[in-house]
């Protein structure tokens, strides 16, 4: 596969190599990792790709020497990453998922003690230090504590911290989930740097428009390698089974769960307001009448991306039927205002957070809150649903404000937070009946309604596991089933999808644009492009203000400048944040 | 409301229960407390070592010695050579006390004058030494007493002494009440602050907060466990009082339990309060530990209130375990009655009223 | 495996750790301000010798020996006398607020004292405190028979012949109980600084993550190890310092022994309790079951069995086992000697030998639970 691109110099060899890797955890349980053989190559980027539980974080633990094999041989730069411990670490750089900066510490600190462990010194510290601070563009900040730096920030010190002491292999696990899109682009960036320097480095991410980027892909699922080579290879597998539906008349949400109720089709998104579909190998091509899509619907073919190769390989999306929203009863709306925030503000100290904020939500509407780290908009998202006063300004909810209002108005909402804020040492069955009875459901009602999230999210097997041992997959699923067991015409999520694959990400928006249709209106915070595309209107925060608020396409359309003709979300997302004065 | 309620209690007890750790925390130092401290806690003098430094050679003092070795204080007599020994024996804290025979001991008190022995103790046991040298007269009494009556010399007149409520001062009688009190403490408080710290830390705490539950809500939802897990310690240490250790239980249950419930309900407010303060788990931690260290030490379970400087003893109004530790001794041992309990009851719910109002008006400060 | 411990590496790890201790304000709260309360907590509110105890008198007879014993009961040091009827001062033995009661009979003065007889009055204590009923049962008695034989002189009798008993306390010659409880109750305070102070240290690095980074660098366990007891181990040699000057300059407490003696039972003491909060942090690693432990590991068995309140040999055997297991248990004895007797080395000898075996076994097992991988 890849060995053939290689240039002379590198084809030496691998500098780390996997043989026959198994590890499995507990006695009788399914292996995390089985049969895996693969290679890391110096001087590129190896992407690290897979659903929820595939065992990608266990693969580079293994790597690092923090895990052992269960059988197989490792070998990072020749030497054994358990018995040769102290020269694997030393050639290692590791950024674990939630990378241990010291929030208390200062930058400067942060580093002079990694600096210290990995025993860089003299001149070379201060040219390493001068070098990096440059490179992460945060020489600015050197006193401030890493506490105090935004999630982009601490990020790239995170990185910085694990590139001290030059080290030959870095191992990445996630290092860009929530971070907004620039400050992911400048992550790339560095690490792309480094790459051109002979590094290898594997870069384990569940946004596949950056797996599309790197030399290789290696695609796990349930602990299988289920791919191992360039992303353009796995892309080129649905070379000419895209197609873009375009010009879409009625509702472009009850399109796409059409679409996906077609036999041909594998795999649908929405894509502002049309609708990219993946055909199925060698499926007669669908009429556009079948979908029902308005006299003015065009059909053409679009160009392929790693994402659609990715959901090829593991047999397709989830299908655009939610089960969920079949039991949802009917919100009757007439396109009133249900959400409004007026000149809303608030202060920290002499920090505004939000400044003015000033927007409306019509009953049925997918609202998106979009902003990079520290703009302000879980600032803004807080005040919406009552848990921060404004120091000035008003938010109300179905014309209520949520802060005032008694116990009645948040029975209409359902919340659902970044960190699927469960009851981690309670069972899924404990956790739907506390929500359930939280929101006061009680008797058949109750019993109803869990049966139905036990059903409709086929918690069956799992109900007797705690929500701490769920993967992640099925976190997010619990989460969602306790925010909408109630009923409530009103859905907060605030990034909803945070660190989910792909798949997920799609059933789970299935489930949401079901709702939509059924009269509920979504208020929706994301750092994912794919997702605002779902949005019917965004809201772009900056600087505690509200720059840009429209359709995704309009967004798209104000972002477009000669040379940028045809920008997409995440393109016209730095633009305009690029574009507003500092 | 109660419907909303009872959700809450119910995810605490099973968050509480349902891990086999925090299983082991809830029951262990119960267990590992009353098997313990019974035992442990106790001024009685039992087992020690006498010292006896006898320069005299009459029959007296072999006498004395013979009857300082059968008293259960001591279960050995050293014998020791001169001043140097004697002071190895007590600065080594070989012996706690020594008596010194002098020369003519046994002669003087032939002669039928009043002879002296010296007895030194050590300071560094001083209440010990006070309750030792207590027997040592006892002893010294009673056998005067018996070679008065051999004689026709007047004799001393014993006193008669009943201890009400403990006629035999047994330990454990006075402990295991007051047992029911402090162990419950740590739990109680624990399961109120650091529960509703780790909520916030975990993010928990705003998926309540949104949700139609009111903070008074919460807080109820808070207080009720802690309650529950405070009354079943509290019934373990009662039981195992009144079957394990024999102490006879002589008042009325129900005034008991009435009393412990503001006695709890005290409790909650203050862990509610400190958990209103604090945003982690840590802190609150630090938070139960401040508040628990002086509770337990000024409620006159270590050391009589009486012996505090006024200061102190008006401080001790504000702790709980005090007024509790009363009750409990009272109801327990000495049939308290209906009013007195009442009397003694009435702090608590002041207690209880003034904690419980702070935490909710720092509970909705906090919010704001 | 025994690595190279690195210096660099070992002094980067302990200046991280200070600068989060004095960045921390808890952790300075902890070791300065908690123990000096604590300390006065101890100093004032942990007092054995009861200085005046109320005593109520019942007086069923008002004859001239009555109320010549009621004001030599009256005119005792040790008691705070309060006359009632019988049905009040019960009521007041009930409710606690006297600690016993003397019934005189109605015969009291009739009766006279002749050989023999009984005495004509009734000591009623409260046994629901035993300590304070048996200093009752002493004050009441010698009360009774000074009384006696000054009675017999005025009378012109001849008193009965009796043992005088000179007793001195050696160490502490007002036999404050004081004396000897502060130095105890530092031990306590160290006791409980040690382990909270580090039972959260380890548990924390997990809980945030920073543990495995840290792990995928070249650190050794030994300098971990290191790090988490060093900069821990000089907050507590301060707050032990700032603990005895206390005690020394404000509670008035003699000190007798020499600071060097101090310093190396202190260390040794230290280095136990901090192994023991290290050992609870690495097991549970998490920060609420760790904070559950350490208070039930550290306060209330040191508070109840080390021997500082309680004696040690009026225990039972099997109690007495489980006090040898408690450092603190060994501590006490060398504060109380080094306060009040000087470097006695007969003590402290031994008691060195096993604060030193106690810190091998919780450091020991400590590192050899700590690893270096996650599985």
């Amino acid at each position: 596969m890849g060995v053939a691109e290689l240039s002379p110099a590198m084809a030496s060899g691998a500098i780390a190599q996997l043989r026959n890797i198994q590890k499995t955890f507990g006695k009788g349980e399914k292996p995390a990792l089985a049969e895996l053989t693969a290679d890391v190559f110096g001087g590129r980027i190896t992407g690290l790709v897979g659903p929820d539980g595939a065992g990608k974080t266990t693969l580079i633990r293994l790597l690092a020497g923090l895990m052992a094999p269960s059988s197989g041989t490792i070998t990072v730069d020749g030497s054994d990453p358990i018995a040769d411990a102290d020269r694997v670490r030393s050639i290692v750089g590791y950024m674990p998922q939630k990378f241990g900066l010291y929030e208390d510490l200062t930058v400067a600190e942060n580093l002079d003690l990694y600096a210290d462990l990995r025993n860089v010194t003299g001149q070379y510290r201060k040219e390493t230090f001068h070098r990096l601070l440059q490179f992460t563009d945060l020489a600015q900040f050197t006193g401030r504590p890493a506490g105090k730096l935004s999630g982009g920030m601490k990020q790239k010190l995170g990185l910085a911290c694990t590139l001290l002491g030059k080290p030959k292999v870095l191992l990445l696990d996630e290092a860009s989930v929530g971070v907004d899109p620039i400050s992911r682009r400048e992550l790339w960036r560095m690490v792309q740097a480094l790459v051109s320097e002979g590094m290898a480095v594997l870069w384990s991410t569940s946004y596949l428009d950056e797996a599309e980027l790197c030399a290789d892909v290696l695609l796990l699922n349930e602990g299988r390698l289920l791919f191992n080579g360039p992303p353009k290879e796995l892309t080129d597998r649905v070379k000419d089974r895209c197609r873009l539906v375009r010009g879409i008349g009625g509702s472009r949400r009850q399109v796409l769960a059409r679409a996906l109720r077609l036999p041909e089709v594998l795999d649908g998104v929405i894509q502002g307001s049309n609708i990219r579909l993946l055909l199925r190998n060698a499926a007669r091509e669908p009429s556009p009448a079948d979908l029902n899509a308005g006299p003015e619907a065009q059909w053409t073919s679009g160009p392929p991306r790693f994402e659609d190769g990715f959901i090829d390989i593991l047999g397709g999306g989830p299908g655009g039927h939610s089960v969920l929203a079949e039991h949802l009863p009917v919100v009757p709306h007439a396109g009133e205002v249900v959400i409004e925030a007026r000149e809303l503000t608030r202060k920290f100290g002499s920090f505004t957070a939000a400044d003015h904020v000033h927007f409306q939500v019509r009953g049925g509407e997918i609202f998106g809150l979009l902003g990079p780290n520290g703009a302000g908009k879980s600032t803004t998202f807080k005040m919406m649903c009552g848990l921060l006063v404004p120091t000035s300004g008003l938010a109300t909810v179905m014309g209520i404000d949520l802060k005032q209002s008694a116990s009645e108005a948040r029975q209409k909402i359902g919340y659902m937070a970044q960190k699927f804020s469960l009851y981690g040492s309670l069972t899924v069955g404990q956790n739907l009946q506390f929500f359930a009875g939280i929101y006061g459901l009680n008797g058949a009602r109750k019993r109803e309604a869990i049966e139905q999230m036990i059903a409709v999210f086929s918690f069956g097997p799992l109900i007797q596991t705690k929500a701490d041992e769920l993967p992640l997959g099925f976190k997010q699923r619990l989460a969602l089933a306790c925010a909408v067991m109630h009923e409530p015409p009103l859905l907060f999520l605030d990034e909803p999808t945070s660190g989910v694959d792909p798949v997920t990400r799609r059933e789970f928006w299935t489930h949401i644009n079901g709702a939509v249709e059924k009269g509920v209106t979504v208020m929706v915070t994301t750092h994912f492009m794919d997702e605002a595309e779902y949005c019917d209107r965004i809201g772009l925060v900056y600087r505690g203000k509200l720059i840009a608020t429209g359709t995704p396409d309009a967004l798209k359309k104000m972002a477009a400048r000669p040379g940028l003709e045809e920008p997409t979300m995440e393109d016209a997302f730095i633009e305009l944040v690029g574009r507003h004065p500092d | 409301m109660f419907r909303r309620i009872l959700p809450l209690v119910i995810k605490e007890l099973q968050m509480l229960l349902g891990d086999p750790g925090g299983r082991r925390l809830l029951i262990m130092p119960v267990v590992l407390q009353l098997l313990l401290f019974p035992a442990a806690a106790t001024l009685e003098v039992k087992n020690n070592v006498l010292a006896v430094l006898n320069q005299d050679s009459g029959a007296a003092s072999v006498e004395l010695i013979q009857r300082f070795s059968l008293a259960q204080a001591f279960s050995k007599v050293l014998r020791v050579e001169g001043q140097a020994g004697l002071t190895a024996a007590i600065e080594g804290q070989e012996a706690l006390l020594a008596v010194v025979f002098p020369p003519d001991f046994s002669r003087h008190l032939e002669t039928g004058l009043n002879p002296s022995i010296q007895v030194i103790l050590d300071g560094r046991r001083s209440n010990s030494g006070q309750i030792a040298l207590g027997y040592v007269n006892h002893i010294l009494e009673t056998y005067q007493r018996e070679r008065a009556d051999a004689g026709t010399a007047p004799k001393p007149v014993p006193i008669a002494v009943r201890h009400w409520f403990n006629p035999n001062l047994t330990y454990h009688w006075f402990v295991l009440p007051s047992l029911v009190a402090t162990i419950t403490t740590a739990s109680t408080l624990i399961v109120t602050s650091l529960s509703l710290a780790r909520e916030r830390e975990h993010g928990t705490f705003d998926q309540l907060l949104v949700s139609p539950l009111t903070p008074e809500l919460i807080m109820i939802g808070k207080a009720i466990p802690a309650m529950l897990v405070g009354t079943v310690q509290g019934t373990i240490i009662l039981l195992a009082g009144i079957f394990i250790y024999g102490v006879p239980f002589q008042g009325s249950a129900f005034l008991l339990y009435a009393s412990m419930f503001f006695y709890l309900l005290a409790l909650v407010g203050f862990g509610l309060f400190i958990s209103s303060i604090c945003a982690t788990q840590q802190q609150a931690f630090l938070g139960v530990f401040c508040f628990m260290m002086p509770a337990v030490l000024l409620s006159g379970f270590s050391a009589p209130i009486e012996n505090m400087p006024e200061w102190l003893q008006l401080i001790t109004w504000a702790d709980p375990l005090r007024h509790f530790i009363v009750i409990v001794k009272g109801v327990f041992l000495k049939d308290m009655g209906a009013m007195q309990v009442a009397e003694h009851t009435l702090p608590l719910l002041a207690i209880a009223a003034a904690t419980i109002t702070a935490a909710a008006i720092s509970f909705r400060r906090r919010l704001a | 495996m025994s690595p190279p411990l690195s210096l660099r590496r070992l002094v980067a790890l302990c200046r991280k750790e200070s600068l989060q201790i004095l960045r921390d304000p808890s952790s300075l709260l902890i070791s300065v301000a908690l123990p000096l309360v604590m300390l006065v907590i101890f100093g004032y509110g942990l007092n054995l010798d009861s200085s005046r105890i109320r005593v109520g008198l019942v007086m069923q007879d008002d004859g001239g020996d009555a109320r010549g014993f009621a004001s030599q009961l009256d005119g005792s040091p040790y008691l705070d006398v309060v006359i009632g009827s019988q049905i009040e001062m019960t009521r007041q033995l009930v409710d606690g607020k006297i600690r016993g009661m003397v019934v005189m009979a109605s015969d009291f003065s009739h009766r006279g004292i002749g050989p023999g007889s009984e005495a004509p009055f009734q000591v009623i204590t409260d046994g629901a405190e035993p300590n304070t009923a048996n200093f009752v049962e002493n004050y009441v008695e010698g009360a009774w028979r000074t009384w006696q034989r000054q009675r017999a002189a005025d009378h012109g009798h001849a008193s009965p012949q009796a043992i005088e008993v000179e007793a001195r306390f050696w160490f502490n010659p007002s036999a404050k109980s004081r004396n000897y409880l502060i130095p105890g109750s530092i031990t306590i305070i160290m006791t409980v600084i040690g382990a909270l102070l580090t039972s959260l240290v380890v548990a924390r690095e997990w809980e945030r993550g920073t543990m495995e980074a840290l792990l995928a660098t070249p650190m050794r366990r030994s300098e971990f190890l290191l790090c988490k007891i060093l900069p821990y181990y000089a907050l507590g040699i301060t707050s032990l310092l700032v603990c005895v000057g206390a005690a020394i300059f404000v509670l008035h407490v003699p000190f007798r022994g020499s600071l060097a003696a101090l310093l190396l039972m202190g260390s040794a003491f230290l280095f136990s309790t901090l192994g023991m909060g290290l050992l609870i942090s690495t097991l549970t690693r998490n920060q609420f079951n760790a904070a559950q432990a350490a208070l039930n590991a550290a306060f209330m068995p040191a508070l109840m069995l080390s021997g500082f309140i309680y004696e040690l040999r009026s225990m039972p055997p099997f109690v007495q086992a489980v006090t040898r297991l408690i450092p603190a248990r060994y501590f006490v004895t060398s504060m109380q000697a080094l306060f009040q007797a000087g470097d006695v080395w007969s003590v402290l000898g031994s008691d060195l030998v096993r604060l030193t075996l106690a810190a091998v076994f919780f450091l020991g097992l400590t590192a050899q639970k700590t690893r270096r991988r996650l599985d």
